[in-house]
């Protein structure tokens, strides 16, 4: 495919395609495709649109501190959404632990679905003794509650790093946590449909003609089991943010020197009976925001990929 | 039957062995814990005694062995930071914990099915609409920051209901219940809604995508033509098709709410295994943590082969399935 015939078609073919055509159909998706574009731009761009910059301390001045909202009546301008007990621009504070809490998000999604789909199509592939093995090895991840799995690797990687390495490596061990209880679902559904492509003729042709095995599953299997795994990946982005969010609100997710919107939320429930209101409800709405947006896209894209309901 | 029972039972001892395992490596590799058990100040004798008495002299397979050994008997140790016995510690809490699960299945069902009912019967209605996106806002919603949020409306705000704890509690035997004071049922009510929330909507989609389903049968059709009133189609016929599925998956997911609960009793200062859980985390309170696990993998393992076991007994044709390795209920 020459590439500059591709670029600018790209978009336009999308929305003529079935897919995009459902896609306007449904203002379900569009609005929160939107709603994402929105929230992901000004995450990513947060130095630029921000007030202030949260951790800068130079930047903040206590006199500032526990502003409440603008439309408040001790609201002050610029602090939009008010300021923390530090002085702190909640607004600000917002953008960057978006930032934050999406990077994570985004990063364990792609190693869930990395790790996944190369168990799944390895076990697929083979099948025998190494399908059993794998597949075992995800009943038991799965016969364990999702949360108490994530909160216990996270509290045992943390344990395990030299206490002036936990905080830089926070987030690392955060994406880990996540993934390692996530894959089996993508490892599940690529095995179930390497199953079904390995038996078809163009990969026994591929054999003949003598592919690696490894090719043949990059290049030939992978292709035509992704539509579940993009499903699933979708769906799954908004339980990993939520999942972030869970472990650092409980105090096993990120320190408060980099605060995501869980970590904020932790520390916005200290002030609670305090008055100060603004500190914890606005980040929840935001995380909220993010997750609703993402979940809506999510069941948009399955009932648009699912040729039963078309 | 006999062959299906044994490869269900050899299954489920296998996940708690793997469990087992990884409570083990914690205690094991997570910190010494001689080190974390004794104070500074402990001489070298004292340390050799210590690792002696908690065998941590003897090979690893051996260790392993007498951790399960234990572990069965219900002796996980000693909690490091307050000396007590794990056992007792879990066991005071379990019934805070456990008030907490059930009040949450109750509201779940009691919610969830008529809501599912009526979009199901419904559909095109405003209504009907409106609580199918509400569904998708509580899956959204972080049950944390709604409890916040419950606790900001109804303690801070409107001082209706209590913030925080149990409220009093009637001791009966070991078990310490909520429900016997009026306090104590006040106090049941945000961390019970909180609690249920996710599971309401679960259960509300469940009942809706079966009912859909169930209207669309043929037995449906006869019973209209018979000229029942709708209601008793609706609730008689058509309803009671679709209990087992929702009856399945309410028991399924008890243990999933008993390990989400620990959110929720952080959020209300609920004193239940959840909130023993958390601190234990914090503190690195290894042997806590350890037995915390195996006792919500216990039970959650426990449910998931009791419910395949009673499938398996109602439906002839699970047994050949799960033979094959096919079957996995989730």
């Amino acid at each position: 495919m020459p590439a500059e015939a591709a670029k600018p078609g790209r978009l336009r073919r999308f929305l003529d395609s079935d897919i995009g055509w459902s896609f306007r159909r449904t203002p379900a998706a569009w609005l929160s495709a939107l709603v994402l574009a929105i929230l992901i731009l000004t995450a990513l761009f947060c130095p630029l649109i921000a007030p202030q910059n949260p951790h800068d301390l130079a930047q903040i001045f206590i006199d500032k501190a526990e502003i409440p909202p603008i439309w408040s009546q001790d609201g002050e301008w610029p602090f939009l959404l008010g300021t923390d007990p530090q002085g702190r621009d909640v607004f600000s504070a917002i953008l960057y632990g978006t930032r934050v809490s999406l990077i994570i998000g985004f990063s364990a999604v792609m190693v869930s679905m990395v790790i996944g789909v190369s168990l799944g199509l390895i076990s697929g592939f083979y099948g025998g003794r190494i399908d059993n093995l794998l597949m075992r090895l995800g009943d038991t991840v799965l016969s364990i509650p999702t949360l108490l799995m994530a909160i216990l690797v996270s509290a045992i990687f943390r344990e395990l790093l030299p206490p002036a390495l936990r905080d830089p490596f926070a987030a690392a061990v955060l994406v880990l946590s996540i993934s390692l209880t996530s894959w089996v679902q993508y490892a599940r559904t690529v095995r179930a449909s390497t199953m079904v492509e390995r038996r078809k003729e163009y990969v026994l042709a591929a054999r003949i003609i003598k592919v690696p095995a490894g090719r043949i599953m990059r290049r030939h299997i992978l292709p035509n089991t992704l539509t579940p795994v993009m499903v699933a990946a979708t769906l799954n982005l908004g339980l990993a943010i939520l999942s972030e969010a869970t472990l650092s609100f409980l105090g096993v997710g990120m320190p408060i020197t980099q605060p995501s919107l869980g970590t904020l939320i932790r520390i916005g429930n200290q002030y609670l009976f305090s008055g100060s209101w603004w500190l914890v409800v606005f980040p929840s709405l935001q995380l909220g925001l993010i997750v609703l947006s993402v979940n809506l896209l999510g069941d948009w894209l399955r009932d648009a990929l699912n040729p039963k309901l078309r | 039957m006999p062959a299906f029972l044994f490869k269900r039972f050899v299954n489920a001892a296998g996940v708690m062995l793997a469990v087992a395992f990884l409570a083990f490596l914690t205690f094991r590799f997570v910190g010494d814990p001689v080190e974390l058990m004794l104070n500074e100040q402990a001489s070298q004798a004292q340390r050799d005694e210590l690792r002696v008495r908690l065998g941590l002299d003897k090979g690893f397979v051996l260790q392993f062995a007498t951790f399960v050994g234990n572990a069965v008997r219900g002796d996980f140790g000693i909690s490091y930071r307050n000396q007590q016995e794990v056992f007792t510690l879990i066991a005071e809490r379990f019934p805070a914990t456990c008030e907490l699960v059930l009040v949450a299945t109750f509201l779940s069902l009691a919610v969830g099915i008529p809501l599912g009912v009526y979009t199901a019967i419904k559909r095109d209605s405003l209504l009907a609409k409106a609580l199918q996106f509400i569904s998708v806002l509580g899956v959204s919603l972080p049950s944390f920051a709604l409890g916040i949020l419950f606790i900001l409306v109804f303690s801070v705000t409107l001082q209706w209901l209590p913030a925080f704890g149990r409220g009093e509690v009637v001791q009966l035997g070991w078990w310490s219940t909520g429900l016997l004071t009026a306090s104590g049922r006040k106090a049941l009510i945000l961390p019970g809604i909180t609690l249920s929330l996710f599971q309401i909507t679960l259960v509300m989609r469940l009942v809706r995508a079966e009912m859909l389903e169930t209207m669309r049968t043929d037995f449906i059709r006869f019973a209209r033509a018979r000229g029942l009133p709708s209601r008793a189609v609706h609730f008689r016929h058509a309803l009671r098709n679709c209990l087992m599925p929702v009856i399945t998956v309410t028991g399924l997911q008890i243990g999933n709410l008993i390990a989400f609960a620990l959110v929720t009793e952080t959020v209300f200062q609920w004193p239940g295994m959840g909130m023993l859980f958390v601190q234990a985390v914090t503190f690195v309170d290894i042997p806590v943590m350890a037995a915390y696990l195996i006792v919500v993998s216990f039970i959650f393992v426990s449910l998931n082969t009791l419910v395949d076991l009673t499938y398996a007994w109602v439906d002839p044709r699970l047994r050949e399935d799960a033979l094959s390795g096919g079957a996995n209920a989730r």
